[in-house]
């Protein structure tokens, strides 16, 4: 009887550690955020407002030291970011690929430091290998290479490219990955020239 | 049979072109920084510092030799291997750029803002405040990083730099951690270092600031986040506010036990 309430009583210390420990996170969190809002002024488009974390953000914040995001949480971010992804209308996913190209190698855009007129690029290749001529690329992302020529170049695959660079927390929750569309940071069009980038057989990128 | 040899070569040369050329051009990189050591003009900025450091200035016309950086009134050398740290005058946690502001007002007696004002160098302008960093950083260099963070506060700092490290924001939801929380990436041909790595984070601390040869100033650490949130595309971070003390607490406390080699000189 004494053994089970020690036992009891332990647990419920443990509990409310627990507990506590949480608290403290929830408040640091907390205090991080109010103290960000505090530490930043506006400067050109780049307002206060782009410390308002939507929910995705949030989530990802708080699970950005986990192993592995739970997976009710990864399956909650994935379908409100599908939800949201704006198909471009007749089902025309491709665009230009030499257009893409510039987009791929364009680095401008959204900084306090651009032009706000100026349309932004994606800085493709600061992240991933896309064409073989491209030596300076980096390795944040997985090689493109021969993207299309390794998955065909098929209606169903455009999709899955045109949605992946629109939102790719609709495919990966917490992806590295900007949502380049879902964002407003590349245009349909752009899009389409990037998805053109990846599947065109003429693209170098499946050379 | 020497044909077939060098034919194979060839051919293996060939097919790790990507590899050997990226190969190569990370040693090349290498040389170049090599190259670069060789005669610093960050030391400019550390003889002018330390003029500065010395010269009676501002409305009560006095130096800055009685400051106290965290190892007592005067004490230059170490200094800034214990920083950021709680200050009981203040009753702020702060690091090197805001425990000068502080000195400036209390010693020499500017306002904030005025001591605040310029915080980083420009074509034609260069700025007491790079100096002033220079001078006291390059009094730490050989030594190890010791940033104690005991204090409620300063645990309170290091708590919410390391939120401020994971918090994903802005329009490309970025975060610190979204180029530095892995082993061995790039941007481009630029490697990055893992700030959530000790050996990463000791080695990519100690090394600011620094002479950037592309821009022809010193950069301090301050102008490092300042830089690194405007690459998030963030909002402009202020000059020695809050989150910038909190973020490099976290960050400084990770490299704790790495020696200190700063100002270095980079591209």
């Amino acid at each position: 009887m004494k053994n089970k309430t020690i036992l009891l009583g332990a647990a419920a210390v443990l509990a409310a550690s627990c507990a506590m420990m949480g608290g403290r996170e929830d408040a640091s969190a907390a205090k991080a955020v109010a103290m960000m809002k505090a530490s930043f002024k506006e400067n050109g488009q780049a307002k206060l407002d782009r410390l308002d974390q939507d929910e995705t953000q949030k989530l990802c914040s708080i699970h950005a030291t986990d192993k592995e995001i739970p997976k009710d949480v990864a399956a909650r971010i994935e379908k409100a970011n599908l939800e949201a992804i704006k198909y471009p209308p007749g089902n025309k996913y491709m665009g230009d690929w030499k257009a893409g190209e510039r987009i791929a190698q364009s680095g401008v855009g959204k900084q306090f430091s651009d032009n706000p007129t100026t349309p932004a690029g994606g800085n493709c290749y600061a992240c991933h290998q896309l064409s073989k001529a491209e030596l300076s690329y980096g390795t944040i992302g997985p090689s493109l290479y021969n993207f299309g020529k390794l998955r065909g170049n098929t209606p169903e695959m455009q999709k899955y490219a045109y949605g992946k660079i629109y939102n790719s927390q609709a495919f990966t929750a917490c992806s590295n990955m900007p949502r380049f569309g879902h964002q407003q940071i590349l245009t349909e069009k752009q899009v389409q020239d990037l998805v053109a980038l990846l599947m065109d057989p003429e693209s170098p990128i499946n050379k | 049979m020497r044909a077939k040899r060098v034919a194979i070569a060839a051919l293996g040369a060939a097919l790790c072109a990507p590899i050997v050329l990226g190969q190569t051009a990370a040693d090349e990189i290498e040389k170049y920084r090599q190259a670069l050591q060789d005669g610093n003009p960050a030391e400019l900025w550390e003889a002018r510092g330390e003029d500065l450091w010395k010269q009676k200035r501002g409305p009560k016309n006095a130096s800055l030799e009685r400051c106290d950086l965290g190892l007592g009134a005067g004490v230059v050398k170490g200094a800034y291997t214990v920083l950021p740290k709680y200050f009981a005058d203040s009753g702020k946690v702060e690091d090197l750029e805001s425990r000068l502001v502080t000195c400036m007002v209390t010693l020499q007696g500017f306002t904030p803002e005025q001591a605040k004002k310029d915080p980083f160098g420009g074509p034609g302008k260069k700025v007491p405040m790079d100096a002033l960093v220079a001078y006291v950083t390059g009094a730490s260099r050989g030594m190890k990083m010791s940033v104690a963070a005991n204090h409620p506060k300063e645990q309170e700092a290091y708590e919410v730099g390391q939120k401020i490290f994971y918090f994903r924001g802005g329009p490309h939801d970025f975060s610190c951690a979204t180029c530095h929380g892995a082993d061995n990436q790039r941007i481009r041909l630029q490697d990055l270092p893992n700030l959530t790595k000790t050996a990463d984070a000791q080695r990519a601390y100690t090394s600011w600031p620094a002479y950037r040869v592309s821009q022809g100033e010193v950069r301090s650490f301050q102008w490092r986040l300042y830089d690194c949130f405007r690459q998030q595309r963030f909002p402009e971070l202020e000059f020695t506010s809050d989150a910038s003390v909190a973020l490099t607490m976290f960050l400084a406390k990770n490299a704790n036990g790495g020696v200190f080699d700063a100002p270095s000189i980079k591209r």
